[in-house]
């Protein structure tokens, strides 16, 4: 197994465990752990691609990987602020309680 | 002659390395670099609590710690066995595990933080290619310390007050970076040694410092100011002011995990210090091109002294800033301050050198002083200051 | 495969396992920051430097400090009585392992995987800051805007809305 496959089959692990988490938590914000999760391991597989891949001195696996980060950072921001503001209205976080569109 | 005393911890090093066998020659020299690393800080550190507290003393007009060892110099040693041999009490409803792990994540990243700071010609620990990013990626996991200790000592202040100093401590980290960019900018890398190197040279006796252009003056303040802020130190320290919330965040701690906390801001302070010093004051450069035959780390360290003389100078005189003060400090004045400075040093930097980009930067910076002070102490009037006095 | 790989590997995947599994939420977000730790050393053990350092100045320094403050601002501190997975999660977990099943099998089967330079390659920051300004000036930019408006917008969301007072007009 060359170390490229090691790396990828890491970051598929990540991946099952953030899609794992993010579908049978209940709680809003553990669920947006699991995204972050899955994008880290994506992040991983850029890495391990430009790392080992053809023409490493593009650094097109970097520049990816610092807009990906940027991105999620973003992303982590505006879903926790929307939780914070469902969590004043409905009082809960509890996506299984979080089912009519009325309020 | 000079040159052998400037670079006799280097050779000594090496002289100790090539003892080993060659497989194990890199993991010694690390090891060594590390344990000097520790050992020269943290002696630092014991100089630093005593100096404090005899200074503080002195500006309070009453002597310090007097009674152990001539002067009070011995005052640190009785610290330290103080903090080794008091009963170390954990709350029965804290969180074991986070309680004990908080100390660790406050002290082992800020020692990390020292690794790249250049104390003398080639004497960096480590030269990365990234070093100022570095410096600030480990800076910031400092802030999870800070609110590890405060949820998991499952009190209502103690959170609050950890709570507070993440605030404060997110806020400034903003005008910290942006004032090190600038000094990043005009040095073209982020290897401290490259910034350290780009400023040597002198004209005349006047050397090439940052400090001493218009957007390395501001710069420098910006950071220290931000410095102060982010090691929670006088006048932000409203979340570890012993009169405001009993040490905040750390109530809950005694004995030797008290003292780590203590080690850990005070070396976060020192690591912050270095980092100025080599951004904007020429880190182990000398002022003078005739006082080059003193050794380069002996200059760092002046430096980092003087600077640490500063920051208790500062504790000493001025008050406690309220929490909307502090944070409205930094997003309305030194978040425009520092976009301003950052455009003034791309300024400095793409006109030709002469007197005309001295004046061109130092009105900009001066102008855009005047601007956001005092448009932010009167509401957005820009007039002569009115001072009233209580009838 | 080298001793810090395992290592690393094994370090992430146990604070990953641990951000999902455990009930006190203050303890998955810590163990999340665990887990971007652990993915920032394989970023430097694959040279990438710039990404790694990113990862932690952004993820640990920021993401999960905000996702803490998230939890503590929604009282996520006292663990529930309830359970915490979803009646159904054993659907969720077929779901993940079918994924994983597939990614690895593709993984493991493919042969034409590109093997460039197995030495690692320098990457001097300053380059990467050409490409950013050159090359890719554009993603750049709209990065910015997107960060702006992000910004804006949690602000906005999570924004206290107050009664309007009587007599004022909105």
């Amino acid at each position: 197994m060359n170390p490229l496959a090691g790396y990828l089959l890491l970051s598929a692990v990540l991946f099952a465990i953030g899609l794992a988490g993010a579908v049978t938590r209940r709680n809003a914000i553990i669920v947006l752990i699991g995204i972050e999760l899955m994008l880290n391991a994506a992040n991983l597989n850029f890495i391990a691609f430009w790392r080992f891949g053809k023409n490493p001195e593009a650094m097109t696996g970097i520049v990816f990987v610092i807009f990906s980060i940027a991105v999620a950072a973003a992303e982590a921001a505006v879903g926790l602020a929307l939780i914070i503001a469902i969590y004043r209205h409905q009082k809960t976080t509890n996506v299984d309680r979080l089912d009519s569109m009325k309020g | 002659m000079t040159e052998t005393l400037d670079q006799i911890f280097v050779d000594l090093k090496h002289w100790l390395v090539s003892f080993a066998p060659d497989q194990w020659q890199p993991i010694i020299s690390a090891l060594l670099s590390v344990a000097a690393l520790i050992g020269t800080f943290a002696s630092l550190f014991a100089l630093t609590t005593i100096l404090e507290r005899k200074g503080l003393g002195r500006i309070q007009n009453r002597y310090g710690p007097n009674r152990v060892g001539p002067f009070g110099l011995l005052q640190p040693a009785a610290d330290g066995l103080k903090a080794l041999t008091k009963e170390d009490i954990v709350p029965w409803t804290a969180d074991q595990v986070v309680h004990f792990l908080a100390p660790l994540v406050l002290v082992v990243p800020a020692f990390l933080a020292l690794a790249v700071l250049p104390m003398g010609r080639n004497m960096a620990v480590v030269d990365l290619d990234g070093g100022v990013l570095f410096f600030f990626a480990v800076g910031a996991t400092t802030e999870l310390s800070v609110f590890m200790a405060g949820w998991s000592s499952r009190n209502k202040y103690s959170l609050l007050g950890a709570m507070r100093a993440i605030a404060q401590m997110i806020s400034y980290e903003v005008p910290l970076i942006l004032a090190a960019v600038s000094a990043i900018m005009i040095a073209g890398s982020l290897s401290t040694q490259d910034i350290v190197l780009s400023q040597s040279g002198y004209t005349g006796w006047v050397p090439h410092w940052n400090v001493l252009t218009p957007w390395g003056l501001a710069g420098f303040v910006l950071f220290m100011i931000a410095a102060a802020a982010e090691s929670n130190r006088s006048p932000f320290d409203l979340p570890e002011g012993e009169s405001e919330i009993i040490a905040g965040y750390y109530i809950e701690y005694s004995g030797f995990k008290f003292a780590l906390f203590f080690l850990g801001e005070y070396i976060g302070m020192f690591a912050v210090s270095g980092l100025g010093i080599t951004l904007f004051l020429g880190g182990w450069l000398a002022p003078a091109p005739f006082l080059d035959w003193i050794p380069s780390y002996v200059w760092f360290f002046a430096k980092l002294l003087g600077l640490i003389a500063l920051f208790i100078w500062v504790r000493g005189t001025l008050p406690r800033l309220r929490m909307d003060q502090l944070m409205g400090l930094a997003w309305k004045f030194m978040l425009p301050m520092s976009l301003v400075n950052l455009f003034v040093a791309g300024l400095w930097l793409l006109t030709p050198p002469g007197v005309t980009r001295w004046i061109a930067c130092s009105v900009l910076v001066i102008g855009s002083y005047i601007f956001l002070a005092r448009g932010m102490a009167q509401n957005g009037r820009v007039s002569k200051r009115v001072y009233r006095y209580a009838e | 495969m080298t001793f810090t790989f395992y290592l690393l590997c094994g370090l992430t995947l146990a604070g990953a396992v641990a951000a999902m599994s455990l009930r006190n939420l203050v303890h998955c977000a810590l163990s999340l920051a665990v887990a971007f730790g652990g993915l920032a050393g394989i970023y430097l053990q694959l040279d990438a430097q710039f990404a790694g350092f990113a990862q932690v100045l952004v993820y640990v320094g920021a993401v999960a400090i905000l996702i803490v403050f998230a939890v503590l601002l929604t009282r996520g501190s006292e663990p529930a009585n309830e359970p915490i997975y979803s009646t159904r999660w054993f659907v969720g977990l077929g779901v993940a392992t079918g994924v994983f099943a597939v990614i690895a099998s593709a993984v493991m089967a493919s042969k034409a995987l590109p093997l460039g330079p197995l030495s690692a390659p320098t990457v001097v920051i300053r380059d990467l800051g050409d490409q950013l300004m050159t090359r890719y000036v554009l993603p750049l930019e709209v990065l910015g805007l997107l960060l702006t408006a992000a910004l804006i917008g949690a602000v906005i969301i999570a924004l206290h809305d107050n009664p309007p007072k009587t007599g004022d007009a909105k």
